[in-house]
């Protein structure tokens, strides 16, 4: 695991995306094929079942640390990470060894075979051959977190330049839901007839911020413009009598959303259709706050009385497979056209409609309507040039999207907390309150928007200006205003405040506003009114 | 009941039986300083006492200050207290300071470091009946490396940057952990370069007679390009600004205790951290803990609470004491542009 561990710390300790880049290649070209073909699936989120708790991990690296258990539970948040955090804690090893990353997985997976005082006695074990570094990519490996500064993207370019295959063309290998167990690397990668996989769907292309007028992007007739929805963008997969719904983190879906099982009986096979997965009121004929969907995304299984009151439809942008044609090559108007033949006028039980195009003469005209988005319930609207392709990734140019200014709030900041992981002893985490007669309640937290600079400042401030400690949050005197922008607002009963805000962060310290001017409870209550 | 030798005020730890402060944060009439980080020694008192040692690098920073010294070992009557200065191993002149009063003994730790470095006075043991340490670092996860393994890591670090026709600019508070990295890398490597706030240091150390290698001040008329695989040192604050770009190409790195953990390494996202404190680990805070020989032990700047928690769950009487030291320039690494790197 040496070379991986290398790989790690090579990739971990630069923040230039070349670097990492070259790093990886350099990888791909000298690794056996077996640590090869885990690699990428460890990149591209396939990691081996997890075999131990969290629990017995903390549990066994306290005992082997001689340390407590509560103190390594409380060095977990400021260090950040679990794996790392028993990584560092435990003593250095007693013996080195070099097998290969491949070795330490299978290893790992046996572990499930054996009972679990063996279990116990061979992580020790491994701990006590294993540097720090790879003690922690081989903790990360137990605990099943693999978030380390490498995109999937990043890893495919970088397979590209190791095998001199077209980067497109690999992100479409890497799709799909296949495992280490039923292939291996040549199969994926070298041999030609890799795409035989049905279920998966295209790389997603996706759409940047407009921040320059729309003025700029030319003559409106070029453009087709549409609601941008609070959703899950998604692709729907319909192929051999069978369908797959994926998530533009590609993830898999379809269990969860298990109303489109009917699309089956409306869509041809060969059809992939990209679109917005919403939580559907079929009354007001628009889609549900974001929190109702949400109650969706957690549940692997859905209960009926959920599917009831919280339906999910697709609200189709795009068609990329026609047939069993790929699509991608033609114009985005032609792609429309073909869409809205396939799925216009399918009857109500169909899980999908075409999300809706709006009609506009001039970009004053675009800008009056989604200046009215907020009553649609869509966050601002969709510009796709009409002749464009349907391209991979976030590329600019023939996609944007043109959001609405949040809505904000002037609110005191009663509450901090410390970060973790990047942010761990800084003070990120903060509770902010408004105005009801002479009380502050608190009804939103948030953690970004601020500078490093001021996150600094504000840390400093908050560790003098301490009232009260209720474990890791203080109380902080009541000084400071904050401008909280958010992107909506509905009726809550689990908050103090009755509300509960989407996406909420700092947009700027109000440090020319005294306290007393900051926003009320009924000012609140008013935007509520006006927009949930 | 007796009043306690050493009681926390608003102002910083006072003394009434000598009446004085030590490291005040607000203007006294007398404070007793441990050493010259910008948080322990302030502006504005009107007398104050620290060790021969620290006190070149005080005046050069603090100006003309009314600065009494005394030497390591030196018994001095205050008032009913006796003090003395003892070497806590931190930076050249800190020191931990020893205050009696009728047969009771308390110590201040300031701040400290437990591994001899070769460079600074090394930390002397002080038994006491009660110890005021920092546990900036008091959470197990923190251990450091052996400083000769480090230096190693940040020698070859540097000789593949000259390798390959980069700069090495490497981050470290202007005093004392910028001069420590000058003791221990190898000069012969190739020049090193050095920004205006770690340079004047340089010059009052030297003419201390501490041995630092030769260093070249980089100046405004300085071609940074000129040199072959040099190495800079600088404070944190002055790397990604443009005074750092005129070097060209290079790889850029801190030294701080901070550096162990990897979410506080991206987030200073240099090209390398190394794992150096001027602060004890966990281990060595709770062996110069317990080779006090201390019963009470107030903790402060750090992990207070979890540290407290733990050594009174060994048996100590442990409280935590609030103090506004670690939020200037110091090693709070989170409470200045500059202090991460500093610890």
């Amino acid at each position: 695991m040496k070379d991986f561990a290398a790989l790690f710390t090579a990739v971990d300790q630069t923040t230039r995306t070349t670097v990492k880049t070259k790093a990886l290649a350099e990888y791909f070209r000298t690794a056996p094929d077996d640590d090869k073909l885990w690699t990428i699936a460890l990149f591209s989120g396939r990691r081996p079942k997890r075999a131990v708790t969290t629990t017995q991990l903390r549990e066994w690296a306290a005992e082997r640390a001689g340390v407590p258990l509560w103190l390594l539970e409380e060095s977990y948040p400021i260090v950040g990470d679990l794996a790392e955090t028993i990584a560092l804690v435990l003593p250095p090893a007693a013996e080195e060894t070099d097998r290969p990353l491949s070795h330490w997985i299978s290893d790992l997976r046996a572990l499930a075979q054996v009972d679990i005082d063996v279990r116990r006695d061979r992580i020790l074990a491994a701990w006590d051959q294993l540097d720090a570094t790879e003690r922690f990519l081989f903790n990360k490996l137990l605990t099943g977190g693999w978030r380390i500064g490498v995109s999937q993207k990043l890893m495919t370019r970088a397979l590209a330049q190791a095998t001199g295959q077209d980067e497109a063309v690999l992100a479409l290998k890497l799709m799909g839901g296949w495992t280490p167990d039923d292939v291996t690397y040549h199969g994926l990668i070298e041999a030609e007839d890799a795409s035989a996989d049905l279920s998966r769907p295209y790389p997603f292309y996706l759409a940047y911020q407009l921040d320059d007028p729309p003025e700029t992007l030319g003559a409106p007739a070029a453009w087709q413009a549409e609601w941008k929805w609070d959703g899950i963008r998604g692709q729907l997969v319909v192929r051999g009598g069978e369908h797959h719904v994926w998530s533009r983190g590609e993830e898999l879906m379809t269990d969860r959303f298990p109303e489109f099982a009917r699309a089956r009986d409306f869509l041809p096979d060969g059809t992939v259709i990209d679109g917005e997965i919403a939580a559907w009121d079929a009354e007001a004929v628009m889609p549900m706050p974001f929190n109702t969907l949400q109650q969706r995304i957690g549940r692997k299984t859905v209960p009926k009385k959920l599917l009831t009151e919280a339906p999910v439809l697709m609200l189709a942008y795009d068609l990329l497979e026609d047939g069993g044609e790929d699509l991608r090559e033609a114009p985005m108007a032609d792609r429309r056209t073909r869409l809205e033949a396939l799925i216009d006028g399918l009857p109500d039980e169909a899980p999908l409609r075409p999300s809706p195009r709006i009609a506009f003469d001039d970009w004053d005209d675009l800008a009056r309507q989604r200046a009215t988005a907020r009553d649609f319930r869509a966050e601002g609207v969709m510009l796709k040039r009409r002749d464009s392709p349907y391209l991979a990734g976030r590329k600019k140019g023939d996609w944007w999207k043109w959001k609405l200014d949040p809505l904000v709030i002037d609110a005191v900041m009663i509450y901090a907390q410390q970060g973790s992981g990047r942010r761990a002893n800084l003070f990120t985490d903060f509770t902010f309150a408004v105005w009801d007669g002479d009380t502050l309640v608190p009804f939103t937290k948030a953690y970004s928007g601020l500078t490093d600079a001021e996150f600094r400042r504000i840390t400093a401030w908050v560790r003098k200006n301490t009232v009260e400690r209720y474990g890791p949050v203080r109380q902080v005197r009541p000084v400071h205003v904050f401008e909280i922008a958010f992107e909506g607002i509905q009726s809550s009963p689990r908050h103090k405040s009755g509300v509960a805000l989407r996406f909420p962060r700092m947009s700027r310290w109000r440090e020319d506003k005294p306290v007393a001017e900051a926003n009320t409870l009924a000012d609140l209550k008013e935007m509520l009114a006006a927009y949930g | 009941m007796t009043e306690p030798v050493l009681t926390f005020t608003d102002r910083g730890i006072y003394c009434p039986a000598g009446d004085f402060f030590i490291d005040p944060w607000r203007p006294v009439d007398r404070a007793l300083i441990t050493h010259g980080h910008a948080d322990h020694a302030r502006d504005g008192h009107r007398r104050y006492l620290a060790t021969a040692a620290a006190a070149p690098v005080m005046r050069y920073r603090l100006g003309d200050i009314a600065l009494e010294t005394i030497a390591y070992g030196e018994p001095r009557r205050i008032g009913d207290a006796t003090v003395s200065f003892h070497p806590a191993g931190h930076i050249p002149g800190s020191a931990q300071i020893r205050v009696e009063v009728g047969g009771e003994v308390w110590v201040v730790s300031g701040d400290y470091k437990t591994e001899a470095d070769g460079f600074c006075e090394d930390f002397e043991t002080v038994r006491c009946h009660s110890f005021i340490s920092e546990c900036t670092f008091g959470l197990p996860v923190f251990s450091w490396d052996s400083q000769e393994s480090v230096a190693a890591e940040i020698n070859a670090w540097w000789r593949r940057n000259a390798d390959e026709g980069r700069a090495s600019i490497l981050g470290a508070y202007s005093l004392g952990k910028a001069q420590r990295l000058l003791a221990l890398v190898e000069p012969e490597i190739g020049p090193i370069l050095t920004h205006g706030a770690v340079e004047g240091t340089n010059g009052v150390l030297r003419a201390q007679g501490y041995a630092l290698p030769e260093t070249i001040q980089v100046v405004p008329e300085t071609d940074g390009k000129s040199f072959a695989g040099p190495l800079v040192l600088a404070p944190p604050s002055a790397l990604g600004t443009p005074w750092a770009r005129r070097f060209g190409p290079s790889s850029t790195a801190f030294a701080s205790g901070w550096m162990r953990l990897r979410g506080v390494r991206r987030r200073r996202a240099a090209d390398r951290g190394f794992v150096l404190s001027d602060h004890a680990d966990w281990a060595g805070l709770v062996d110069a803990i317990r080779d006090t020989g201390a019963e009470n032990v107030f903790v402060t700047h750090g992990y207070t609470d979890i540290f407290a928690r733990w050594l009174a769950a060994e048996g100590w009487n442990a409280k935590v004491v609030p103090t506004e030291f670690g939020t200037d320039e110091d090693d709070d690494g989170a409470a200045t542009s500059s202090d991460t790197a500093a610890a």
